[in-house]
């Protein structure tokens, strides 16, 4: 995908800036419809979530006593991995941007809320609420576009490094806690600057990112393994919650991938976006940059209703419990304004997500003018690219790209 | 000796042995703690994390618009004198909402303790209690404060007493005198020397009506009710009337401020010394625009700021150094603690009112960059 600005046909293009201002003003109606409903079922809903999350994770530790016996490892691991996957999605996720606060209970508020991740529920706000979700899909500027690790639109130059964004994006699904830990820091930023001329902010932040994990590990792999030992499950034990962690971080990882990643969902140059962004323009932007997973009631609790992006990055603060139901008011609005309202079913957008990282570790066009039948032949190519100097790499670039954009033709007629 | 020794050494080991498996059970529930997980199953045992609670046990109705909220409180209630109220924290459509409310038991053996509330045209809190309030609701306590209590009187001395009560100002003395004569009614009687002067509506809109009137049957008081639609509003001239010996008497009172006034104003003149109890010490302004900010925490600064500026930007022009993230309400980064005052959101013009002693002790968190001052507010910052 390229910046919508870039593109040859602008999907915002027929909207006059009235028309952007008046749809904006829709939204808030209904972000308003939203605020004037939510009430008690509402806070009763949430407190029951975690009532559930947390009796369901003491129950899972405790079969993980006698982890042993593997009946007890399968339970155990299951239950352990839906807990710690609601208490990151459908609770610490939402708590921390604050759905929640309106209730005033200050057990349940988005100053006060810590989760089970290696990243401090301060790094997280900071990075997530406050960076990614006002600059949500401006390249460049919202970091959760790759993470800055990744190729993740045509316009950023190819580098053969980026052959290896399967795997690193792989890796980080795997160990997603601690890459989401690193990039709330800005890790990669931080340390490549010399050691006294870090910001003080950034120390501090790292030093309680290090207390965190630390504590987080020692839960994890030494004092729910120790409490175990007694009955011989040190060991399974140990693996059941590395286990857990991995499911969450993979079951996260593909979830928020889908959020942003799909093939047709919008990026933003940074010089597009006007100094004064209107609220209309905002939404617009929301709009576009996000994708829905469409599936039942239980898939939409374990993805924290994120499955609900679009609403989710439109109404960022509104209780998930109430995502469902303006889903199809949002969605009116995209149709009447003539917008793609882009929702498909899980695994299909994962399939996508991934499409669009494969895609994009190889130079622009390479996939699309590969085929079975000139596989040999586009390898080669690929290696000379990969060992051509700079300035032979672009040349060969723009000959590939033509001879994409050829076949698109051709295929299109 | 042994053994007195002993004890105090196993007493020891035993706390670290304590203390030692709670810091292994909260290191392996972290961010949790075990108290977050015991509060799923025992809310009201000592040391809850959510704080002191209560369950309530009954709602009894009083009137046709009052009832009483018997709750049983948390194991780390401390306990209250007669005349002393109580801050509850009720959820009302899903939002903590703070109000204070007199104690209108004396202690009771069962531990339990009672509120008794008249609900409010439009008040949020007193109508939920009284009309929706069930049995096995929980409800959030702070401790028992307050200083409108009885001083005992000097033994062999019969203390002569005049309370002055108008509408639901009747609940913290009805506190005092079921304290009083639940325990040892002739001892009561020979202790003090009680005139009731009490006002209200009419005589079925009398909280506890039956009951006062079966105490002075009972001779244990003498009442003077007074029906402010057929009689007016008590006037101090019918007080001096009603009760000659006035000057003797230690006085008690509380109801509406504009009694209370009245009140104070009469016993100052004649410096005589008068009790009081007022439900509303703070009336906040809600319909002004703009106002004063103070940031009372170590931030230590006020700015004058209108309606239409959010508070964040307000601040920061004044050289405030605010928390502060995406500006635009959605990030939370700028939420400060309100402790008295008002903001409307510039949003949809919704208000936010913070009121000492009602609301939230730590006060109501907003978002500053969103919100405006709609009156002066006060700040934790």
């Amino acid at each position: 995908m390229t910046t919508i600005t870039n593109k040859a046909q602008n999907p915002t293009a027929h909207l006059s800036p009235e028309d952007i201002e008046a749809l904006g003003a829709e939204l808030d109606a209904i972000r308003q419809e939203i605020i004037d409903a939510r009430g008690e079922k509402d806070a009763a809903y949430i407190r029951k979530v975690v009532d559930v999350q947390r009796k369901l994770e003491l129950a899972s530790r405790a079969t993980l006593l006698v982890s042993v016996f593997p009946p007890a490892w399968v339970a155990g691991t299951v239950g352990l991995s839906v807990a710690k996957i609601l208490e990151n999605m459908e609770i610490g996720h939402n708590v921390m941007h604050g759905q929640w606060d309106w209730m005033r209970d200050p057990k349940i508020h988005s100053t006060t809320w810590e989760w089970d991740n290696a990243s401090t529920a301060d790094g997280w706000k900071h990075s997530h609420n406050e960076v990614h979700h006002t600059y949500t899909n401006i390249v460049g500027k919202d970091n959760d576009l790759g993470y800055g690790i990744m190729r993740v639109d045509e316009e950023q130059r190819w580098y053969p490094m980026y052959l290896a964004q399967p795997l690193w994006n792989f890796l980080n699904a795997c160990f997603f806690e601690y890459g989401i830990a690193a990039y709330d820091l800005e890790l990669g930023k931080n340390l490549s600057k010399p050691k006294d001329k870090r910001p003080e902010s950034f120390k501090k932040a790292a030093k309680a990112t290090l207390r965190k994990i630390r504590k987080q590990a020692t839960k994890d792999y030494v004092v729910n393994p120790v409490l175990a030992a007694p009955t011989g499950s040190f060991l399974p034990a140990l693996a059941a919650n590395f286990t857990a962690n991995l499911v969450r971080n993979l079951w996260s990882h593909s979830v928020i991938m889908c959020g942003h990643f799909p093939e047709g969902v919008e990026t933003f140059e940074l010089n597009s976006i006007p100094e004064k962004e209107t609220r209309g323009e905002w939404y617009l932007r929301q709009m576009l940059g996000s994708a829905n997973i469409s599936g039942s009631k239980l898939m939409h609790i374990m993805t924290g209703n994120l499955s609900h992006q679009i609403e989710h990055h439109l109404f960022p603060d509104l209780p998930s419990s109430r995502y469902a139901e303006a889903a199809p008011k949002v969605r009116a609005v995209f149709d009447k304004y003539g917008l793609n309202y882009h929702s498909a079913p899980l695994p299909q957008q994962v399939g996508s997500a991934w499409h669009r990282v494969v895609r994009l570790s190889f130079p622009n066009g390479w996939l699309a003018t590969t085929s079975a039948k000139n596989l040999p032949s586009q390898l080669k190519l690929l290696y000379a690219m990969t060992t051509a100097d700079k300035r032979k790499r672009r040349v060969m670039q723009r000959l590939l790209e033509s001879a994409a954009s050829k076949k698109e033709q051709t295929l299109a007629a | 000796m042994s053994t007195t020794t002993a004890a105090p050494v196993a007493a020891a080991r035993a706390g670290r042995l304590r203390t030692g498996l709670r810091s292994l059970l909260d290191a392996a529930v972290t961010p949790l703690s075990v108290d977050d997980l015991l509060d799923h199953f025992a809310p009201l045992r000592p040391g809850a994390a959510v704080g002191l609670q209560g369950r309530i046990v009954s709602v009894e109705s009083e009137t046709e618009d009052a009832a009483t909220i018997v709750v049983k409180p948390g194991r780390d209630w401390d306990g209250h004198i007669p005349g002393q109220y109580v801050r509850v924290g009720v959820d009302v459509d899903g939002v903590r909402l703070w109000r204070t409310y007199s104690l209108t038991h004396g202690p009771r053996r069962d531990g339990h303790i009672s509120i008794t509330v008249k609900a409010i045209p439009g008040g949020a809190v007193s109508q939920h209690l009284v009309r929706t309030a069930r049995p096995g609701q929980m409800l959030q306590l702070a401790q028992a404060e307050g200083d409108f209590v009885l001083t005992p009187p000097r033994p062999g001395h019969r203390q002569k007493l005049l309370l002055v009560t108008a509408g639901s100002g009747i609940t913290p003395v009805i506190g005092m005198l079921r304290n009083l004569y639940s325990r040892n009614e002739s001892e009561a009687k020979a202790a003090y020397d009680i005139v009731l002067v009490h006002s209200a509506m009419k005589r079925d809109e009398v909280i506890f009506g039956n009951e006062l009137r079966a105490h002075a049957d009972a001779g244990r008081l003498r009442l003077i009710e007074r029906h402010t639609d057929t009689d007016g509003l008590l006037t101090t001239d019918d007080l001096e009337n009603e009760v000659p010996d006035l000057a003797e008497r230690t006085a008690y009172a509380c109801g509406p401020a504009g009694l209370l006034d009245t009140l104070e104003a009469y016993y100052g003149e004649r410096r005589l010394t008068l009790h009081t109890e007022r439900f509303r010490p703070t009336v906040v302004d809600v319909d002004a625009a703009g106002g004063t900010l103070t940031f009372a925490g170590s931030s230590a600064a006020s700015v004058d700021t209108d309606g239409s500026v959010p508070i964040l930007d307000a601040a920061e022009s004044a050289g405030v150094l605010m928390p502060s993230g995406c500006r635009m309400g959605i990030c939370m980064g700028c939420v400060l603690p309100m402790r008295s005052g008002a903001v409307r959101d510039l949003r949809n013009g919704e208000l936010t009112v913070a009121v000492p002693g009602e609301t939230h002790p730590d006060g109501v968190k907003i978002q500053t960059c969103i919100s405006a001052a709609a009156g002066d507010c006060t700040f934790d910052h």
